[in-house]
């Protein structure tokens, strides 16, 4: 396949601006010399390994441990179990507003799922550690594990996600389906997925006094500074966190985790630094994952293919002591017209790891669903795919009637059909094939995704030499924070990015809000886009009150910042440069600071959501049923592109994470005792490099003067919604066979009689 | 420490010759690289030979170091990521996977690096997309920077292809 079909970049260019600009990433250099230091990868002296012993069981109890064999081991300096834990301040088996789990850290001997940690060992070696915990020899006292949707318990949950309610209702759906003269229903199936991040989940400990400072991924410094002060019994402002780089997180690096919280405790006790490096397989429980679901989809049209009716159940797996419940129905609230829709969710408590939000929470699962849905929709009414999604594309929020604060999504579908050549699909399946006899198919989904905005913080410092400092504790775990944040503030700062460094990645800085929802750029560059302004504002003021500045006197009329010089509005040849300014006025600097949040009346008054469109092209051997995706073009508006390369790479990241969940990632559990069969990289699947096919991302404007001042939407997760259901429907056209239950396999298509 | 026979081997790591005490026969080479050395750009995704995130060469071939016990490797030449670029010169592999956005959250890519620079020299590495696809899927990049990858790949043994041409003239 010719990499060539790859779209060039655009060019967003403002006037004098640097945002818009592919600029590469800030922190190339370090990543490609192995320079970036994760948090694994400190080392303060007189450093302890820890290692957590974990279930092999899902339900029970642990009876016995050979602690005595463990200590024995040379090396192992101390194993922690619940006989001698030391006490923590909050209570593990309590929630943690604001959205804190409850957390596994031996509070007693109960087991609730396979992977749960049942000991901590510390030794002088990563060596000695794992072996001491081998050495423990666990036995049990088993429970039958619940692993299914028979075994399990079910239950009508409070609220769902983080937050959300478990049902909500537009219009009278009976009334909707009696109207409709046609009505489509079928269950989908979506397994349960580990985020699986390259970087294992790490710590390194490091007390001094009753002050700590961590070196950990994380995606929320000032919230998990919150809750771990309130593990330890200290103030927040006694937690330092240390996050420059994470190794990716896609949501699991959010939220506080046992085996992080031990490894921390044991540095107290034994008043040593501790590393803790999860393993591999250790991931699989204690740091979340996405829950199974099962849903239900039912649609009714009228005589044009328009929706009468929508309604969406999901019943939606947690564990048996906390809730996290993927809002997978939800995903029909967004996306189109129809006077009735219903989403409904209900719980299922499984002898799992608590489920957790992982990239596009929800969106990823319900979108797989409803795509298909649409699509088995659209033919039940003899329509293209494309055109019926177009008559019930959505004007305002199907639910609220709310206008949508900006929503280009008609101009994706155009582009993104026009690059992929959807105007050629035959409407019958099976009718396509390749030169080697491969049959073809061809699909397509929408991709929405919502636009949160957290509150930040920031601080602009104009520095004597005319440069700028600019900070705020953000997290960059691949989406290039450091780089579109620093093009963000440069702007506002009216300076060239280099003339601007950014500080961030550290819980001392100003709070930066939380790396997750698609919604860091938005929300950290507003605040520095702020900070910069105000900077501005105060340089300003030295300048047009000082009366031997060119800009004396110009108070009122205003100034413009460009190029590291402030000119005055009315007469651009009068001008000074910010240095000048800042020597006359004897200053070594000029500080801005900033707090910024979305303004809640626009808020209430606008629905705000990224939109795009997927096509697939999927190739199928026609005697083995194997499945290879050909071609990915997705056409993505999501406001305002300050770096249309990274941009770029986070569509292709989730559009990837789409055929991901469409043909590879299933965590399989052995029904009998609850253990996951395939808790490592080479079971558990995740694409390489030769699943990827030629990938086409379309980056459509759009311009949003509603849903921030900059117009920043969000890119991280949007890809995977669309792509899913594009996949799926491309199998089936490429074979004629629907299958309903994701990852898609092999098996699906051959067992088919549709397939022969 | 009663496992602490001392055992001493010699490796020659990034140019530098080194005679290394091991404190114990069960250190992987990748252990060795980061908890001994604390030459921790090489990274640990698996600890199993699955992902490709712990790759160095070894006299000059890939290899995943957390599969292979230091012990075995005495006498042998390790090149790490820290010893790939001149100075502030990066290698063009370095240098193509900045300029093709091969990378996200970075922590994959020591070992694409080094998997992608044992390749090309080999002679394996070639100028058709699909075997680089082929050939680079030994290492899992879960941010998805695939495209990105193989773009560098390409470019970079178009140009060290130059570079050797120009220097055979
Ligand atoms: S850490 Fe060696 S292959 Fe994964
Ligand atoms: S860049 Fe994150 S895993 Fe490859």
């Amino acid at each position: 396949m010719p990499l060539e079909t790859t779209s060039p970049l655009p060019q967003h260019r403002r006037h004098g601006s640097s945002a818009g600009q592919p600029l590469t990433r800030r922190d190339g250099v370090l990543k490609v010399t192995g320079r970036a230091t994760y948090a694994a990868d400190n080392h303060p002296d007189g450093m302890l390994y820890a290692v957590t012993a974990v279930s092999s069981i899902a339900r029970g109890r642990v009876t016995a441990l050979d602690v005595e064999a463990a200590k024995a081991h040379p090396g192992v300096v101390e194993v922690l179990t619940p006989a001698n834990r030391p006490p923590l301040a909050h209570d593990p088996d309590e929630k943690m507003p604001p959205f804190g789990f409850r957390v596994e850290v031996l509070q007693d001997d109960t087991v609730r799922y396979v992977n749960q940690p049942i000991a901590i060992v510390i030794a002088e070696t990563p060596e000695a550690a794992t072996e001491g915990a081998a050495l423990l020899n666990p036995q049990y006292e088993v429970e039958p594990a619940r692993t299914g949707r028979e075994s399990g318990e079910r239950f009508d949950p409070e609220v769902i996600g983080i937050g959300a309610p478990a049902r909500t209702a537009h219009g009278d759906i009976e009334a909707g389906f009696a109207a409709a003269v046609r009505v489509t229903e079928a269950d989908y199936v979506t397994p349960p997925q580990y985020h699986n991040a390259m970087e294992p989940h790490a710590v390194v400990a490091q007390w001094d006094g009753d002050r700590v400072t961590l070196d950990m991924p994380n995606q929320a410094l000032a919230l998990s500074c919150a809750s771990h002060a309130a593990y330890f019994g200290i103030p927040a402002e006694n937690v330092l966190i240390r996050s420059p780089f994470l190794g990716g997180g896609f949501g699991s690096k959010a939220i506080l985790n046992g085996p992080q919280i031990l490894a921390i405790l044991a540095a107290r006790m034994l008043d040593r630094p501790v590393k803790l490096a999860l393993t591999r397989a250790q991931m699989y429980g204690p740091v979340g994952h996405r829950g199974r679901t099962w849903q239900k989809l039912r649609l009714g049209m009228d005589e044009e293919g328009r929706l009468t009716a929508l309604h969406h159940q999901a019943l939606c797996t947690t564990s048996s002591f906390d809730e996290f419940l993927e809002p997978a129905a939800n995903a029909s609230l967004p996306l189109y017209a129809s006077p009735a829709i219903l989403a409904e969710h209900e719980g299922l408590r499984l002898d799992v790891g608590t489920p957790g939000p992982m990239r596009a929470p929800g969106l990823a699962s319900g979108s797989a669903a409803l795509e298909v849905a649409m699509d088995e929709a659209a033919e039940a009414c003899g329509m293209d795919p494309l055109d019926f999604r177009l008559a019930n594309y959505a004007e305002t929020e199907p639910t609220t009637g709310k206008p949508f604060s900006s929503k280009a999504l008609r101009e994706c579908y155009a582009e993104g059909a026009k690059r992929f050549g959807w105007s050629g699909r035959p409407h019958e399946p099976r009718t396509m094939r390749d030169e080697s006899g491969f049959l073809v198919g061809w699909g397509m989904g929408t991709a929405v995704f919502h636009c949160p905005h957290f509150p930040a913080e920031a601080r602009a410092t104009l520095r004597a030499d005319g440069t700028a400092l600019v900070e705020t504790a953000g997290a960059d775990m691949g989406q290039g924070a450091w780089t579109a944040l620093a093009q963000i503030a440069a702007e506002a700062l009216g300076l060239d990015p280099d003339q601007v460094e950014l500080n961030s990645g550290i819980s001392s800085l100003p709070d930066g809000g939380i790396a997750g929802g698609s919604g860091h750029t938005a929300s950290a560059g507003l605040a520095l886009h702020n900070a910069g302004e105000d900077a501005i504002a105060r340089l300003a003021e030295l300048a047009t009150t000082d009366p031997a500045s060119p800009l004396f006197g110009a108070g009122n009329i205003g100034v413009v910042a460009r190029a590291g010089r402030l000119h005055r509005r009315d007469d651009e040849n009068r001008s000074e440069s910010y240095a000048e300014i800042l020597a006359r006025a004897g200053r070594s600097d000029v500080v801005g600071t900033a707090k910024a949040a979305r303004d809640p009346a626009v808020a209430s008054a606008h629905a705000m959501y990224s939109h795009g469109a997927v096509f697939a092209e999927v190739k199928v051997d026609p005697d083995l049923g194997q499945i290879r995706v050909a071609r990915l073009v997705g056409a993505f508006a999501a406001g305002r592109v300050i770096n249309p390369r990274l941009v770029r790479s986070q569509y292709f990241g989730g559009m990837i994470w789409g055929a991901s969940f469409a043909l590879h990632e299933e965590a399989i559990a052995d029904r009998r005792t609850g253990r996951i069969m395939n808790a490592d990289l080479a079971e558990y699947h995740v694409p390489v490099n030769a699943d990827v096919p030629s990938l086409d991302a379309i980056l459509i404007p759009e311009d949003d003067p509603y849903v921030n001042p900059i117009g920043v939407k969000g890119v991280g997760e949007i890809g995977i919604t669309g792509t899913v259901g594009a996949i799926a429907n491309a199998v089936w056209h490429a074979t004629g066979v629907r299958v309903r239950r994701f990852p898609v396999r092999v098996e699906d298509l051959i067992i088919s009689r549709e397939f022969a | 420490m009663g496992y602490h026979m001392s055992l001493s081997i010699r490796l020659t790591i990034n140019g530098l010759k080194r005679e290394i005490a091991l404190d114990d026969p069960r250190v992987t080479l990748l252990d060795l690289l980061r908890e001994r050395l604390h030459l921790t750009g090489t990274k640990k995704g698996c600890d199993r030979g699955q992902c490709g995130a712990c790759t160095v060469l070894v006299d000059g071939r890939r290899i995943n170091s957390c599969l292979s016990l230091a012990a075995s490797l005495d006498g042998a030449e390790i090149t790490t990521i820290e010893g790939l670029a001149d100075g502030e010169d990066l290698h063009p592999v370095q240098a193509a996977f900045i300029a093709h956005d091969g990378f996200q959250c970075g922590y994959c890519t020591p070992g694409q690096i080094m998997s992608a620079v044992g390749l090309i020299s080999e002679g394996n590495a070639g100028d058709d997309p699909e075997r680089i696809r082929e050939l680079m899927s030994g290492n899992i990049c879960r941010c998805g920077a695939y495209q990105g990858i193989t773009e560098a790949v390409l470019e970079a043994q178009k140009d060290l292809a130059e570079r050797n041409r120009r220097d055979a003239a």
